[in-house]
């Protein structure tokens, strides 16, 4: 009779099917951001193994790869390129983002909350070469106006392009992290005579401090690795910026607009995927860091496994 | 204003007249009329969904901060109204508040009793010193935590966490105190402690304990309301109750642990 029983059915097969399924979609992650980077790698590895000189790299201002008589590969400028809109698409970013977070997680209710996430959703969709024409059509003249600039294409416009392309991505981390703070911890305040205020201050932002913070490495992760907005709004020439109104050339843009003029193969190419190599490298850290941070130590997340002590039944 | 001032004085603690709670139309707790005398410990007992976390609810207007939750009929606190007054918040920083579970907020043993006299704008150090070890001691928690105030709070065990939820409150310098079934994550032996704490407050604030132990109430209360779902069935005497005195059928039944 038992033996009946036990047979592989239809549920049983299913089951194994989608076990196997399953596994290869979780798998597939890790194997291609292994396969990306075995492929930016090998096509860098030339350079790097030969013409490169990682001081030259990191300390050079001078970007001349086309040059007939001596190509350099000084990536400085345009690390600075980089990093400058991104430092300052952050100022932008950060405050607006905190801000939106905190009232949506805190002050706003019922469907004025639900319309607003949203509406900051939507905000994240928006393509980026969308805010690159915003960025050279509306911004540009604006700068030129309002500041008397030569240029309207430079570090202050692909700045706050930029600030107002990762603000909503951040924002929705942020509330997400302002809303794993146990309302017991609001309640507890509040019944102290906290403000609301006072409460947000002193109770919620430091015990989401993780998420804010992971919030904005996001966030400037996903600066360093925007391309086209900053193409089209920072000016694209390689500088050393001294001043917000300097145009810049960013990393990402550099590679997007050589790599289709470069022989395969050729030092140009393997330059140009070793900058691929060191954005990479950079995202992954900022990417780990937030992971860290995410998880790291937020006590309030600590104590949830303590299970209460049951009472005694009246 | 001298004869105002003596009928505040004589006040009770709480006085509550006709005061019904409603959820969003829903009514949680209705006919709710009762006194509490000061410096007493005031019981209040009940099965799950009397009303009895409503009630305390409405003494320091959580319900401001419940959407959904409205109050009527009249709850005053020391003679005053509690609806009249314009700052909530000077309200409630008279009441203190100690919740079912306890709640160690997310800060060192330290700020977590000091963050009431950092609110009101207390800064100096030697001051803030003074008013957690005093807190501490009065809560029987110094003892155990003098030497590790500046590890987190929310790492005690449940019993110190409850203590420590105590001590917040009476850094309040509260003249109201209301127990929200603080023992019902706590072990025995912790509780007999803050049950000790709680006798000896008495003299300085008045208590309202709600409780889902009868025998808490009895050990405790001078007097004792009983509600039942959303109804006060009967106050009176905590002894006259125990002793068979109750007038309502439903109180002897419930104290005799027939149902709840």
């Amino acid at each position: 009779m038992n033996a009946a029983a036990d047979r592989r059915d239809l549920s049983w097969w299913v089951d194994k099917v989608a076990q196997i399924l399953v596994l290869a979609g979780g798998l597939s992650a890790i194997v291609f951001i292994v396969g990306i980077f075995l492929f930016i790698g090998r096509e860098g590895a030339g350079f790097i193994f030969e013409g490169f000189s990682l001081r030259e790299f990191l300390l050079s201002p001078r970007w001349t790869p086309t040059s007939n008589h001596n190509p350099t590969f000084g990536a400085l400028a345009l690390i600075a390129g980089t990093a400058s809109v991104t430092g300052l698409a952050m100022v932008v970013a950060v405050p607006f983002s905190l801000g939106a977070a905190i009232y949506i997680g805190e002050f706003a209710t019922g469907r004025g909350r639900e319309t607003l996430k949203v509406l900051v959703e939507l905000l994240a969709a928006i393509p980026s070469v969308v805010w690159g024409f915003v960025g050279l059509s509306i911004m540009n003249p604006l700068i030129v106006r309002v500041f008397d600039a030569p240029v309207g294409l430079n570090v202050l416009n692909s700045g706050i392009i930029l600030g107002l392309m990762a603000a909503p991505i951040m924002t929705t981390i942020a509330e997400d992290a302002l809303k794993a703070v146990p309302d017991t911890y609001r309640e507890a305040a509040e019944a102290m005579g906290a403000t609301r205020w006072q409460v947000i201050l002193k109770v919620v932002l430091p015990a989401g401090r993780n998420g804010l913070v992971a919030a904005t490495l996001l966030g400037v992760g996903r600066g360093f690795g925007e391309t086209m907005a900053v193409l089209m709004a920072s000016g694209h020439a390689v500088n050393l910026p001294t001043s917000p109104f300097d145009a810049v050339r960013a990393l990402t843009a550099t590679i997007a607009a050589e790599l289709g003029e470069t022989a395969e193969g050729s030092e140009h190419w393997q330059a140009l995927f070793t900058l691929g190599i060191f954005l990479f490298l950079v995202t992954f850290t900022i990417n780990f860091l937030a992971d860290v941070f995410v998880r790291g130590g937020l006590p309030g997340r600590r104590r949830r496994g303590r299970r209460p002590v049951a009472s005694a039944n009246p | 204003m001298v004869a105002g001032q003596d009928q505040a004085a004589a006040a009770p603690a709480i006085d509550v007249a006709d005061l019904a709670i409603r959820y969003g139309g829903q009514l949680a707790l209705a006919g709710v009329t009762l006194q509490v005398p000061r410096n007493e410990i005031f019981g209040i007992i009940g099965p799950a969904n009397s009303g009895k976390t409503s009630f305390l609810r409405a003494v320091n207007r959580m319900d401001l901060l419940t959407p959904g939750m409205t109050v009527e009929g009249s709850v005053s606190v020391e003679g005053k109204e509690v609806r009249s007054w314009r700052n909530a918040y000077a309200l409630r920083r008279r009441i203190g508040v100690v919740f079912p579970l306890p709640v160690g907020l997310p800060m060192t043993i330290y700020e977590n009793v000091a963050l009431s006299a950092r609110l009101r704008g207390t800064r100096n150090r030697s001051d803030l010193d003074v008013i957690v070890e005093r807190c501490l001691r009065r809560a029987a928690l110094w003892d155990e935590v003098k030497d590790r105030l500046d590890s987190l709070g929310s790492l005690l065990s449940g019993g110190q966490q409850q203590r420590l939820t105590i001590a917040r409150a009476l850094s309040q310098d509260p003249s109201i105190l209301l127990l929200d079934e603080f023992s019902i994550a706590v072990d025995p032996v912790t509780t007999m402690r803050i049950e000790e704490v709680l006798a000896e407050l008495r003299a300085e604030m008045t208590i309202v304990m709600v409780t889902n132990l009868v025998q808490q109430a009895r050990r405790l209360a001078s007097q004792t309301a009983f509600f039942l779902t959303g109804e006060l069935v009967e106050v009176g005497e905590t002894e006259t109750l125990f002793e068979g005195g109750a007038r309502d059928e439903r109180t002897t039944a419930y104290l005799e642990g027939k149902f709840g």
